[in-house]
């Protein structure tokens, strides 16, 4: 059953005046829209340089906005660093899961959770309230590196297909999950495993200083398809979508480095006098074919007759007039 | 003085091992407490470049300042104790790769805000020479990188300290290993100095090159912010950085 979104941003689209403004705002409903349309996994796949938490907190807070409760496992970053940023709001659609302060039960106080991390997201299938819901996973590369792969795989699959349990006779809303992956981390078998599960997969990566995603759709019954997105993420998790990277390559001078002269403390000279600078312009290049030399070249002057050729030869050189080619049968 | 921040040294094809005795001498004057993991070389040495630098280790260590936990001389101990007390290298005695947890406990132990009034010190901050070792000493990429969660979870997040810890970038050598550490860990800093060897090769005046990159800001700042390139000298009592191409010995 599809899930009815809010259009609250495309009743704005009428008062902006800017063509571009307006295109911008829809395409940001498309792009986080689309990508939570779907339901079932949604794998966001980042590296060291393009990192994807605030990506992840974007779609955060559009599901929050949507009227959705958040559950987030958090594992990577603590709760205070993970609620920075967003406003009251989203907050309060927050429900953090504290995998980062105590996962292996080290501390041995009973505060950690008490089956370990596969308890926690096993826990998470069993939903108690029938409302629309986005899980989290921050992050699932974590996950993977604590517990095996299969069992990672199979409890992503029960997490993402709650809707059909049997026995239940009222259709239950379709379940968002937000799984973050750093990439560099693992093997192409674990991560081809986690991206067939997908049925949306973003892969973060950028250039000249702007980020990018390439999404890839995996709709039921339809072909994959592909889309590309420019963007960058503003502080307070907003979308702001680009057309393409920067065209030109603007290089402010950055504040920490004061421009270095290098020809301050050379040991020679790179300057040229007023003079020298003359000279320089009037002088002809010796191969540079110029009118006076085409003309000189068609003219046969008087320069043509002084110039011979004087041949002295050594005493061992043999001057036979004849061409020594003749007795060549050819 | 910045607080709760993970910075992640890595070296590849040079030795960046100068950049942990320049943190070392810079939050011993910065009068914060330090634990110093020191798995590589021994007390005398850090201290002689320490010296250097102008820190004095052995004043520190006596003031409570540095708490150093040498590996060289203390591997040899869990060998001789017996096997109830819990030994910070605990990990050297167990047959399968166990768990850093023994080596967390030491450092928490070490930093924890301690009673006695006198000793005010500033931020703690925990310094590890280095992680890339306890691979070659049969601990799993896994346990490494869950002690560094353990430690960020305490040092940065609980006491608002720092750490700083300095990895070995395998580079062409497929060790597949280091990488998940070295990734792992990138993911996990906030900032990143990468010191590089030329790529052309050794040189006498420029002895490499530091990347700098920043990751997780705050506020997220300007994207042409977050990465930095410096070429350096190393000298004896100091090091020289300049812009790429400018060093002196060039122009």
């Amino acid at each position: 059953m599809p899930r009815p979104f809010h259009l609250e941003g495309a009743e704005q689209l009428s008062v902006t005046p800017s063509e571009s403004v307006r295109r911008g705002a829809e395409r940001e409903l498309e792009m986080l829209e689309s990508l939570l349309a779907l339901g079932g996994l949604v794998l966001l796949r980042d590296s060291v340089e393009w990192e994807g938490r605030s990506l992840l907190k974007a779609l955060i807070k559009k599901s929050a906005a949507c009227g959705e409760q958040v559950h987030i496992l958090g594992c990577e970053v603590s709760e205070e660093e993970f609620r920075e940023g967003f406003d009251s709001h989203v907050n309060s659609r927050l429900v953090y899961h504290d995998l980062f302060r105590d996962p292996l039960n080290w501390s041995k106080t009973g505060e950690a959770l008490p089956e370990g991390p596969l308890g926690a997201l096993r826990a998470m299938c069993r939903r108690t309230n029938p409302g629309p819901v986005t899980i989290a996973l921050d992050s699932l590369s974590w996950l993977l590196l604590h517990l095996p792969c299969t069992t990672l795989c199979q409890t992503l699959h029960a997490l993402s297909h709650q809707d059909s349990c049997p026995g239940n006779s009222t259709p239950v809303e379709p379940v968002h999950v937000l799984g973050l992956l750093h990439e560099e981390l693992h093997g192409p078998g674990p991560v081809g495993a986690l991206s067939s599960l997908a049925q949306a997969e973003v892969t973060l990566s950028g250039a000249m200083g702007q980020a990018s995603a390439h999404i890839l759709y995996r709709r039921p019954r339809q072909r994959p398809t592909h889309q590309t997105q420019w963007f960058s993420i503003l502080p307070d998790f907003s979308l702001d979508l680009r057309r393409g990277p920067p065209l030109e390559l603007q290089r402010h001078p950055d504040p920490h480095t004061p421009p270095v002269d290098p020809t301050t403390q050379l040991t020679f000279n790179l300057h040229l006098s007023k003079e020298e600078k003359e000279a320089k312009d009037s002088l002809t290049l010796p191969f540079q074919f110029s009118s006076e030399k085409q003309q000189a070249l068609l003219r046969p002057g008087p320069s043509q007759a002084t110039s011979r050729i004087f041949y002295e030869p050594d005493a061992y050189d043999d001057l036979d007039q004849e061409d020594p080619d003749d007795d060549l049968d050819v | 003085l910045t607080k709760g921040k993970l910075t992640l040294l890595c070296d590849a094809k040079t030795d960046g091992s100068f950049l942990v005795h320049h943190f070392l001498s810079f939050y011993l004057k910065a009068n914060c407490k330090v634990c110093f993991v020191a798995l590589i070389q021994s007390f005398s040495h850090y201290n002689i470049v320490g010296q250097k630098l102008g820190v004095s280790l052995t004043t520190a260590r006596e003031r409570g300042q540095l708490v150093f936990l040498e590996g060289l001389k203390s591997s040899v101990d869990v060998f001789f104790r017996s096997q109830e007390e819990p030994h910070p290298l605990q990990f050297l005695r167990e047959a399968n790769t166990g768990n850093l947890q023994p080596l967390f406990e030491f450092v928490r132990e070490a930093l924890k805000p301690g009673d006695n009034a006198e000793a005010a010190w500033r931020c703690p901050v925990l310094l590890v020479d280095d992680l890339s070792v306890l691979l070659s000493l049969g601990v799993g990429a896994v346990a490494v990188l869950d002690f560094i969660h353990y430690c960020r979870a305490t040092v940065c997040c609980e006491l608002k300290g720092n750490i700083v810890t300095l990895v070995h970038d395998s580079g062409d050598a497929e060790d597949e290993e280091n990488d998940v550490l070295l990734n792992g860990l990138s993911h996990q800093s906030h900032l990143i100095l990468r010191a590089e060897g030329l790529a052309t090769g050794f040189c006498r005046d420029v002895h490499g090159q530091l990347r700098i990159l920043w990751r997780r800001p705050s506020q997220l700042t300007a994207q042409r912010d977050r990465s930095l390139t410096y070429q350096y000298k190393i000298q004896d009592k100091s090091v020289s950085f300049f812009a790429k191409g400018m060093s002196p010995a060039v122009l």
